[in-house]
């Protein structure tokens, strides 16, 4: 299929109650209103402090449409925490390590999306030492262009605050 | 050319060794305690032979050494970070008597850069250092080659021990104490493996890479650095799953200076393996360069050392 020309790809965030039927409820109003469903996102187990579920929905439309789909789930009173204005173009893996990460991944992440650009796509926790011992998790992110620099130091920073390390990408490009 | 080797250990008796089919005659020898000097040439087996036997190189000292009679003196003495010292006053001696220096010991061009570059200046003799980054690699004449203001960025793995752990690790899937005492085991960690596994030692070879490609001045405390001693095996399985691996990545580039263990594609130009140390040198017309070889030994700084005593004969 091709799309018009004047389409983009946005990702809207949703938090969406846990109950039957409301991923089908918030997808709905992106068909009607003419936007073209990409991928759907829900990160397996994670929860907002509500208790919430976090889905992400990369969409295909035109801003106007976009603007309508936005306006209609709201109306439908569903939680679009944010609809973005550009397509995530960015993506860097880095890993994590530390004392009782495991325990702390959930926050860690939240803490991760709520002071950057960036947006997790993916995380795999390897916890061989049992709970509360020294954990790594692989987390791949989706950020906006030209903020990889600024993704990554705010990582930097969450991560001594929560005493974890950080092994970083080489910046794109690099050691290939 | 005549040569003064301060130094004994295993970079210091290389140079020795190999001075004499390199065409250089090897005057006089220090050790920590003691020296030899013999303005016709000193007989280098006898030398190594009575180091070996001995634990000496022979029954004069460290000052006649220096006050003798050479055209280039190598300072092959340990590395010390802090004001550099003993290494910075020997090369202030030769220089003050206007001879050239080659350093192995990364003390005095890390942490004293514009002092001994102050210092050449006032002298007719001239300072090389090819040997304190990347062992045998030729780094520095590369650089020079290219041209130091055509270099923007230069990255590498510069310290084989902490690379031989840190690909053990990820061979094995053994954790970090039981590669350090396999590497211990073998001679390729020291008893105390803080300089190594810490960093200190890739981010003093990142201070000078920085001080000859930047106009700023770097000693160590301006590099950031974060060693490999943390890291779980379980970070190396993640990182190898997702098709990547972690290397100790030293970096200078126009954002700074650093040392960090960083993910690298498993099967790129940096994931070298085993005690193997690699730079890149970004260009400016040019792309990029990787020079890979042996980062550390005897016989490969000491090749370094020749090839600092060659350029220095012209």
């Amino acid at each position: 299929m091709t799309e018009s020309v004047d389409k983009q790809i946005y990702t809207v965030r949703l938090e969406l109650r846990d109950r039957p039927g409301e991923l089908r409820r918030a997808l709905e109003p992106i068909a009607t209103h003419g936007g073209n469903l990409r991928s759907v996102f829900h990160e397996r187990g994670n929860r907002t402090p509500r208790g919430d579920i976090p889905v992400e929905v990369d969409v295909a439309a035109s801003s106007e449409q976009l603007d309508a789909i936005v306006s209609a789930l709201r109306a439908d009173d569903i939680t679009v925490i944010k609809a973005g204005t550009q397509r995530y173009t960015e993506e860097l893996t880095a890993i994590l390590f530390g004392q009782g990460l495991d325990t702390d991944l959930s926050e860690t992440l939240s803490s991760i999306e709520a002071s950057t650009a960036a947006t997790v796509r993916d995380v795999t926790l390897a916890a061989t030492e049992g709970a509360g011992g020294t954990a790594s998790a692989r987390i791949h992110l989706a950020t906006e262009p030209d903020t990889t620099t600024e993704t990554l130091a705010t990582l930097r920073e969450i991560a001594s605050q929560r005493g974890l390390a950080v092994v970083e990408p080489l910046a794109a490009g690099e050691g290939s | 050319m005549r040569i003064a080797v301060v130094g004994a250990g295993a970079v210091g008796q290389a140079v020795v060794e190999l001075a004499e089919p390199y065409g250089h005659t090897v005057t006089a020898v220090a050790d920590s305690s003691a020296g030899v000097v013999d303005a016709d040439g000193l007989d280098a087996e006898a030398v190594l032979d009575r180091k070996r036997t001995e634990g000496t190189v022979g029954p004069q000292t460290l000052d006649a050494v220096l006050d003798s009679e050479y055209d280039a003196l190598v300072e092959a003495t340990p590395t010390t970070v802090g004001d550099a010292q003993p290494a910075f006053e020997h090369v202030r001696t030769a220089l003050g008597r206007d001879r050239d220096v080659v350093l192995a010991n990364k003390g005095p061009v890390a942490q004293r850069y514009d002092d001994v570059r102050g210092m050449e200046r006032d002298s007719d003799g001239a300072v090389r250092f090819e040997a304190t980054v990347g062992g045998a690699i030729p780094v520095f004449s590369t650089i020079e080659d290219i041209g130091a203001e055509n270099v923007t960025a230069v990255r590498g793995v510069l310290n084989g021990t902490a690379n031989f752990i840190l690909s053990r690790m990820t061979a094995e899937g053994v954790a970090y104490e039981h590669a350090l005492a396999e590497a211990q085991d073998i001679g390729v960690a020291e008893a105390d493996p803080t300089f190594d596994v810490d960093g200190t030692d890739a981010a003093l070879k990142c201070a000078i890479l920085a001080n000859v490609l930047t106009d700023t001045t770097y000693t160590l405390d301006a590099v950031e650095m974060m060693g490999i001693r943390d890291i779980p095996a379980s970070a190396l399985e993640l990182a190898q799953q997702g098709g990547s691996t972690i290397r100790l990545i030293g970096e200078v580039d126009e954002s700074g200076v650093r040392v960090r263990p960083r993910l690298v594609d498993e099967h790129g130009t940096l994931a070298v393996s085993g005690t193997q140390n690699i730079v890149q040198v970004e260009t400016t017309h040019a792309g990029r360069v990787n020079i890979s070889g042996r980062g550390a030994g005897g016989h490969e700084t000491a090749t370094a050392i020749m090839s600092d005593l060659r350029q220095l004969e012209y």
